[in-house]
């Protein structure tokens, strides 16, 4: 806990009034909701050679969003930064774009309206998180609730029947919604208020002899509590063999035990844990060893006679796509067939966009997270700090853990990639942790200058 | 906790890094091997996105495509598709592709580079070229006449133009409609499994890929021989052959079905087809010059494409003289598919000279530029023209007051060859009944047709089955259709 800060961090200079940059964020809204709308026009072009009709409509009701989001921002949150609300509404344009596509193949199964509903819940949570939460702190006074409110929702699933050989959905009517989503944001807010507050017991407990106690667990008393809300969590996880999420909260535990205490004994201690879980739940989960299967052997169903695997058919798509990819409404990622529009959305944009598009998904997220990053390097308050490191961690391990897994990186594990997937608790969850983004960045960006953080 | 935020993030980097070379990895580096994975549908759904290219006869399409809607969205169809199936064979959704459909099927679905308008300009655009034509050489006119000669009996007809190897009819029969084949739906596999089931081999190309003993209409290779080698020099001097024959080393007498053949001439023995005294040439021919002109004819050759791969037909190398002998008169093991005995017509026809039998005439794109033409191409020259100036001489003569006279055509030069092939264990088979021909116009300077026919017709009479009155009425009926188109042009 040096605080020494980088260049790059707030300027050199203190500057009477730190740049808002709202009308840079209005222009690169106003891009991406034409490039949301390109993309749009695009599939309508190829699939059948007219501009939906929708089009107009589509670009109104994104444009309306954006401008809402965009307003309140400008209102409440004047200093946030200016990237951050334009590679939501891009992102999530084009998750739109793709599940229209998608749903050109299965004319009595459409997902695009019902997820341009939620789409529109986001941005409103989204704005009224930016109305109404006006400082962060807030947040820290309620880490218990937080977590216990986190607990019951990945709790009450396991009451209500599987999906998919999953049990982390609650059916209400027509309407489906997936709690565990919600559950990241306030683990992370739980994670943050509390190793905010016991940093420095975690850190400085049991650190005198230099190799041996490095690695030592610190007492009980300070570890105790968040091992124990680690392994419910987990626990309750494995219980609903959801292996994605699983695999997050368990990352975002240790990045965050990590940042806080910086201790590599973390690290170590973290990663033999993660070791002997996944070997456990991969050999003993029959749901979990499959998958595993399927990971080293993608091939084997075809082998078998069987056909290809959802992994292959995935594999194929990418693989269709090239560098440059077929075109939007080109490609035959419909292949996949259950679960093209959520978990392997990306297939869809790997085929279509190719690598190129690919890549410029991925360095959309990187840039999402690296100013989530920026915004917990400029913050002073260890709480905000973490909070920001936390939110934009969720997104990076959410964005690996699903697209390593669909690209045969890593075994597969069903979770929605942000923004792009169709489902509507993923995308409400996204725009909330965007909201929670913009708002510790806006006050990263308009504390006084001059003082290091600590 | 700065430093430590900024190892996470370097840690999120990795990531991406990650995730990155992943990438470039699928998409990139393995994407080949995944792209033509056989289970990957892409490779079939591409190849059935478009209509295919069209087979041509006459310059009129024998085949279309019919747009379904499905995800192998185009059919073939056949307009004719039990007359030409031996020529243009099925593109089938699931069961693959055959004959032509086989052979030019770069050209037919698109993907021969040679249609791309610029070299590498699909690789780049992933464009895809529509389907070039496949021209040809067939004659309707022919192919009906001999597809009608046959009549559904089961047997073959090829018609070849001497002079160049054009393959001019190619009728297989019985024959089925290869539209059956086309799609994906339920009846396409009952249909694959009803006309594999029929005992008579309806999609079994009886004219390229089924050899026959040839009988009789093999002594024309063994008078070529017996000619060339010099063993003969007199068609008129008598040959020396007893009647029964004594096969060399047993005690086997061969016979003959008709009299007079005592000593005859070998024009008198070829006219009334002589089993005795060509058995007896053969074994004075000797294996190595029987052998050499059977080779040179075509016989022995796995090579030969038209560009569907051809039966090899089959002249032993090693034989006793007793089987020499057999040989000699197209039994024993001499196997020949209708198309070779229809060349060894032709080279008689053409002055000596094999050319090498084409189906395609050309290839071209959509638009018709002409993409590859097939030229004719000399294969051997079998024999001296002389020797078949001899042979034409006698083959006419079998025609005109011999086993042949079937086959006659009046105001034309017709020369033939009758064969009635005996098969099956001690010759219990319905014989197979051959007639090999070919036929010059009164106005014309060369022979312009070359016929082949055989007949297996279970059903017929067994007296009846003899190469002058079942196969040589339908070499006539095939040769005038060829004469007759060939004034008309």
């Amino acid at each position: 806990m040096t605080g020494t800060r980088a260049g790059s961090a707030p300027p050199a200079v203190p500057a009477v009034r730190v740049p808002r940059r709202r009308g840079t964020e209005l222009a690169l809204l106003i891009v991406a909701v034409l490039l949301s709308v390109y993309g749009y026009c695009d599939v309508g072009l190829a699939k059948n050679g007219t501009v939906p009709p929708g089009a107009a409509g589509y670009g109104a009701g994104l444009g309306v969003l954006a401008l809402l989001a965009h307003l309140a921002v400008r209102l409440r949150a004047p200093c946030a930064d200016p990237l951050l609300l334009p590679i939501a509404v891009l992102l999530n344009g084009l998750g739109l774009v793709l599940i229209y596509r998608l749903d050109l193949e299965t004319p009595n199964d459409e997902a695009a309206p019902a997820q341009l509903i939620w789409s529109t819940v986001g941005v409103g949570l989204f704005t009224a998180a930016v109305l109404f939460l006006r400082d962060h702190r807030v947040l820290q006074r309620y880490a218990y609730l937080s977590v216990v409110t986190a607990l019951i929702l990945m709790i009450v699933p396991i009451f209500f029947p599987a999906v998919n050989g999953a049990r982390i959905w609650i059916r209400i009517g027509g309407f489906s919604i997936q709690p565990g989503e919600f559950a990241k944001i306030l683990l992370a807010v739980f994670f943050a208020s509390y190793l905010a507050a016991n940093r420095h017991a975690l850190a400085y407990t049991g650190r005198t002899l230099w190799r041996l106690r490095r690695l030592q667990l610190p007492t009980g008393r300070v570890l105790g509590p968040i091992v124990a809300i680690w392994l419910l969590s987990v626990g309750v996880l494995v219980l609903e063999r959801d292996l994605g999420t699983s695999l997050l909260f368990f990352g975002l535990f240790v990045i965050l035990l990590y940042v806080a205490t910086g201790r590599l004994g973390w690290i170590a201690v973290g990663l033999l844990l993660a070791a002997l879980g996944a070997f456990a739940v991969g050999s003993l989960e029959p749901h979990v060893h499959s998958r595993v299967q399927d990971w080293l052997h993608p091939f084997a169903s075809i082998d078998a006679g069987d056909g290809p695997n959802q992994l292959a058919q995935s594999l194929f798509a990418f693989a269709a796509g090239g560098m440059l990819g077929t075109g939007l409404g080109l490609g035959h990622s419909i292949l996949i067939g259950f679960a093209a529009k959520s978990d392997f959305i990306l297939a869809t944009a790997g085929e279509e966009l190719g690598l190129a598009g690919l890549c410029a998904i991925f360095l959309l997220y990187a840039l999402l997270v690296e100013r989530g990053y920026r915004a917990g390097l400029a913050l002073r308050d260890p709480f905000g700090r973490l909070l920001a490191v936390g939110l934009a961690s969720i997104v990076a391990l959410q964005v690996f853990v699903i697209a390593g897994g669909v690209m045969g990186l890593i075994p597969l594990t069903g979770m929605a990639m942000p923004f792009l997937a169709q489902g509507g608790s993923s995308v409400v969850t996204n725009w909330i942790i965007v909201a929670l983004l913009i708002r510790v960045s806006d006050s990263a960006r308009s504390q006084p200058l001059g003082e290091v953080a600590r | 906790m700065t430093r430590y935020i900024r190892h996470a993030a370097a840690f999120c980097a990795l990531l991406l890094l990650a995730l990155l070379v992943n990438a470039t990895r699928v998409q990139v580096v393995d994407s080949d091997s995944l792209d033509h994975n056989p289970a990957n549908r892409r490779q079939a759904i591409a190849r059935f996105g478009q209509p295919r290219g069209d087979i041509l006869v006459d310059g009129r399409p024998v085949t279309g495509s019919k747009d379904t809607g499905e995800q192998l969205r185009y059919e073939r169809t056949y307009k004719n598709g039990p007359l030409y199936a031996p020529v243009t064979g099925f593109a089938s959704q699931v069961y693959g592709t055959s004959f032509l459909e086989d052979a030019e099927d770069d050209i037919l679905s698109g993907t021969d580079p040679m249609l791309a308008p610029l070299p590498l300009w699909n690789d780049v655009t992933r464009a895809q070229n529509p389907g070039g034509k496949v021209e040809t050489t067939i004659r309707a006119a022919v192919q009906q006449a001999a597809y009608a000669g046959l009549g559904g009996k089961r047997g073959a007809v090829v018609a070849i133009e001497p002079a160049t190897g054009k393959i001019l009819a190619l009728v297989s029969a019985p024959s089925y409609d290869p539209e059956r084949l086309s799609g994906t739906s339920r009846t396409v596999a009952d249909a694959w499994t009803e006309l594999n089931g029929w005992p008579s081999k309806p999609m079994l190309n009886r004219a390229i890929r089924q050899t026959y003993p040839p009988g009789s209409t093999f002594k024309v290779v063994t008078a070529a021989a017996a000619l060339e080698a010099g063993v003969v020099t007199d068609l008129d001097a008598p040959t020396k052959s007893p009647s029964p024959y004594t096969l060399p080393g047993t005690s086997t007498q061969l016979t003959n079905e008709v009299d007079g053949c005592v000593n005859a001439s070998l024009r008198t023995a070829f006219r009334w087809s002589c089993n005795t005294v060509f058995a007896k040439l053969g074994v004075d021919t000797g294996l190595g010059a029987m052998v050499g002109t059977a080779r040179d004819f075509g016989f022995n050759d796995r090579g030969l494409r038209i560009p569907s791969s051809v039966a090899a037909s089959n002249f032993d190398t090693t034989l006793d003289k007793a089987q020499l002998a057999l040989s000699s008169i197209g039994q024993f093991d001499t196997r020949a598919t209708p198309l070779q005995m229809a060349m060894v017509s032709a080279a008689v026809a053409n002055g000596g000279s094999v050319k090498s039998p084409y189906l395609v005439d050309r290839t071209t794109t959509a638009d018709g530029d002409v993409l590859d033409s097939t030229g004719t191409r000399t294969l051997r020259q079998v024999m001296s023209p002389g020797t078949a100036a001899r042979l034409r001489e006698m083959m006419t003569e079998v025609v005109e007051k011999g086993t042949g006279t079937n086959a006659a055509i009046p105001g034309a030069t017709v020369g033939g060859k009758t064969g009635t092939a005996q098969h099956g264990v001690d010759n219990a088979g319905t014989p197979y009944a051959w007639f090999v021909s070919w036929a010059q116009g009164a106005d014309d300077p060369e022979p312009a047709v070359a016929v082949a026919v055989v007949v297996e017709d279970a059903s017929a009479d067994r007296g009846d089955i003899s190469g002058g009155g079942s196969a040589a009425p339908i070499a006539r009926a095939v040769m005038e259709a060829a004469l007759s188109g060939g004034a008309a042009r």
